[in-house]
């Protein structure tokens, strides 16, 4: 079976579609209820909301589809606020032809990466259009989560000082999509590292709740984040090269492809500026994480140079460390 | 790839960046430059300028493609992408590139067919597909690209593909070694020598150079290591008297080169004389097709109007080019001139020494590094 153009009508082909696909896969009483939005209690507090879209190209890749990295992308934004996530809405824009059976698979894995996140798919919109006019399926989501009392993290809280901690391996999703996409095959195949991050944050924010900047390094990698965060907190970073966690067959890819470790896209690293009293605290609770495991410290916070990222080489010399320009790797989120 | 490791031991390049701080240096400053761009980006990524004694200079070289590529053949180029019916294929960065008053991204934006290839296969293969459209591959590079453009000619013409050819703007380095050594414009006293350009045609190319003008020529990789390894060598000379060649990229590099792909060029192209952005003529430094294959030279095939240049008033890319002048110097560096906006192709290049000055140097609001 393959999507047809009918399915995205509004009519009866699409209600099946929905129950079929969606409804039996996501498995919630407030979606269930097939209304147009789902209405739910909150406690007193702040929310975080927000909303992500979903391209990527392959559909599937080593360690993830579209479907799980839409639930873990949407799950990482909120988590990176400092928020609970709690639910998240999805759109699909599917196109004509794409297999029903592809489409199952995905929605199974948005499922099953809900439930291990503990977020709940309330609502959701499908469309279909005439083949050519997408490329297989679009996702977009929506997510909303509780931020606790007492948190205050964001990009402008980077204060000289501070250590800059990751939770592991840089660049892996990026090549694992890449190398997927252009049909290379190195020894190994690389795996993404897409994953939900808000069980290693909250588990981060017990042990210390004073971190400043928590962001996920996905486009443009940890060279782009962080130099969003020096320029958002005026302060300058210096990274260690020797300290950088990079796979080996990801250095190896990249070596080939003539790609920058540091600018390849992540899906399941957190990057963490932690005042130096917190800093114990915060690695050790990182690396009782499974997905902290291989957490550690690869800068720091410092006065000179505002805005602006540099590296100190494994040598012993330095160099800026800029943005992102231009696409590096189309599509791969 | 762990082949590398060893070529990347930081504890080995210290010892060696002390060994040079330890010298006395009797003869004073220094100055070596590395030719190609590769090199320059390398030094900078491991930031191997700062580390060396104040003594020891390095100067960046004319060996980025894209930033040598004369003014007219980009304004040709563009020209060739406003033809109706005509498909521009190239390398990446050389469609950013500034002619006299447009690019080939702007010709693209506003409706002309520029394709982006990796390989020149790749535009073989897009005018196999597209029998009714000219298809014309811009040919940029040294020597290290040109055999792959000869040996696309070549299977064009087994597979009688009639609507592809080829605006050859490659270039030799080393006839431009030699003129920038006949003009004494910069003083130099050794050079870094191309890794994969020399892997190509051979450590053995560079003898005459080291002979006639007595100036040490080292072949290096690309690893900080190399780069260490090959500057003490130069330095060893230098200090000993000794102009020689020296092939320290031996895992790569042969005396005689790769005699299969000189074999390819020396089969499609012949040397011509050919002029540099920023150098200006320099005598057989070019390769124009042979007789034989002129039916795939793009300027044979298209009547082409003659040109005139404008360069863009300020910009020094011909003083970066040519050693004279470090990007940091010149007055559009970082104020008007910037990887977003490049006034000049030495800004556009990945591999471009105002690209890699901007990216990379530290302190590249000022002019810390000395030179000219």
């Amino acid at each position: 079976m393959i999507i047809q153009l009918d399915q995205g009508s509004g009519g009866r082909a699409m209600h099946e579609l929905i129950d079929d696909i969606f409804v039996s896969a996501l498995q919630n009483p407030l979606l269930a209820e097939r209304n147009d939005g789902a209405v739910f209690e909150i406690q007193g507090g702040r929310m975080a909301m927000t909303t992500d879209s979903f391209v990527v190209d392959p559909i599937f890749f080593p360690g993830g589809n579209i479907g799980s990295l839409a639930v873990h992308g949407t799950v990482n934004d909120l988590a990176m606020c400092g928020a609970k996530p709690l639910y998240i809405t999805a759109g699909f824009i599917l196109e004509e032809g794409l297999a029903c059976s592809d489409l199952r698979i995905i929605v199974a894995s948005m499922a099953k990466a809900a439930q291990e996140a503990g977020v709940q798919v309330i609502a959701g919109d499908t469309k279909v259009v005439p083949r050519g006019k997408a490329d297989k399926l679009f996702i977009n989501t929506t997510g909303v989560g509780i931020v606790p009392a007492g948190i205050d993290i964001g990009g402008r809280n980077a204060r000289p000082g501070d250590l800059v901690f990751i939770n592991g391996t840089i660049g892996d999703h990026g090549m694992a999509v890449l190398c997927k996409r252009e049909g290379l095959a190195f020894e190994n195949e690389i795996q993404s590292d897409a994953a939900a991050l808000n069980g290693l944050v909250e588990l981060m924010l017990d042990a210390y709740c004073g971190i400043h900047v928590l962001r996920d390094p996905t486009r443009g990698g940890v060279a782009t984040t962080l130099n969003e965060i020096a320029e958002q907190s005026g302060v300058g970073i210096r990274l260690f090269e020797e300290a950088l966690p990079v796979r080996e067959d990801v250095l190896g890819a990249c070596e080939v492809l003539g790609f920058d470790p540091l600018y390849v896209a992540n899906e399941g690293k957190v990057l963490a500026v932690v005042p130096q009293k917190g800093a114990d605290a915060v690695l050790a609770a990182m690396k009782s994480h499974p997905l902290g495991r291989a957490s550690c410290l690869i800068g720091e916070i410092v006065s000179d140079d505002p805005g602006r990222v540099f590296l100190r080489t494994m040598i012993g010399g330095h160099r800026l460390v800029d943005m992102l320009r231009g696409e590096q790797l189309p599509r791969i989120c | 790839m762990k082949y590398l490791d060893e070529y990347r031991d930081p504890q080995l390049a210290k010892n060696l960046i002390e060994r040079l701080r330890r010298k006395a240096f009797p003869k004073g400053e220094i100055r070596l430059m590395e030719i190609c761009g590769t090199h320059t980006v390398a030094i900078f990524r491991s930031g191997l300028r700062e580390l060396l004694p104040p003594q020891i200079k390095l100067i960046s070289g004319p060996g980025c493609p894209v930033c040598v590529t004369a003014n007219e053949d980009i304004d040709r180029a563009i020209w060739l992408a406003e033809q109706p019916g005509v498909i521009i294929t190239t390398f990446g960065d050389l469609v950013r590139v500034p002619g006299s008053s447009s690019s080939l991204h702007l010709k693209r934006s506003t409706g002309a067919d520029v394709r982006i290839v990796y390989a020149t296969l790749d535009a073989l293969q897009i005018a196999r597909e597209n029998p009714d459209r000219q298809v014309v591959f811009i040919g940029i590079g040294f020597e290290t690209t040109a055999p792959t453009i000869a040996a696309a000619v070549q299977q064009a013409s087994e597979l009688g593909v009639r609507n592809f050819s080829v605006f050859s703007a490659h270039k030799l380095l080393p006839p431009a070694m030699r003129t920038l050594l006949d003009a004494h414009e910069v003083k130099l006293d050794g050079f870094i020598c191309p890794g994969h350009v020399s892997i190509v045609i051979g450590a053995g190319a560079y003898q005459e150079i080291a002979d006639n003008y007595k100036v040490p020529c080292v072949i290096t990789g690309f690893e900080h290591l190399d780069i260490l390894q090959g500057i003490c060598s130069l330095i060893d000379q230098v200090e000993s008297g000794r102009a020689e060649v020296e092939n320290r990229y031996r895992r790569a590099v042969t005396w005689e080169g790769n005699s299969a792909a000189l074999r390819l060029i020396d089969e499609v192209f012949e040397p011509v004389d050919c002029t540099w952005r920023g150098i200006g003529p320099i005598a057989k430094s070019g390769l124009g097709f042979r007789p034989g294959w002129k039916m795939f030279d793009a300027a044979d095939r298209f009547s082409m109007p003659d040109i005139r240049v404008k360069e863009h008033p300020g910009c020094r890319c011909g003083e970066v080019l040519r050693g004279v002048m470090t990007p940091p110097e010149c007055g559009l560096f970082r104020k008007v001139c910037s990887p977003r906006d490049p006034k000049g192709p030495c800004m556009v290049s990945g591999e471009g020494t105002c690209g890699a000055y901007y990216r990379y140097h530290k302190d590249s609001g000022q002019s810390s590094v000395a030179s000219g």
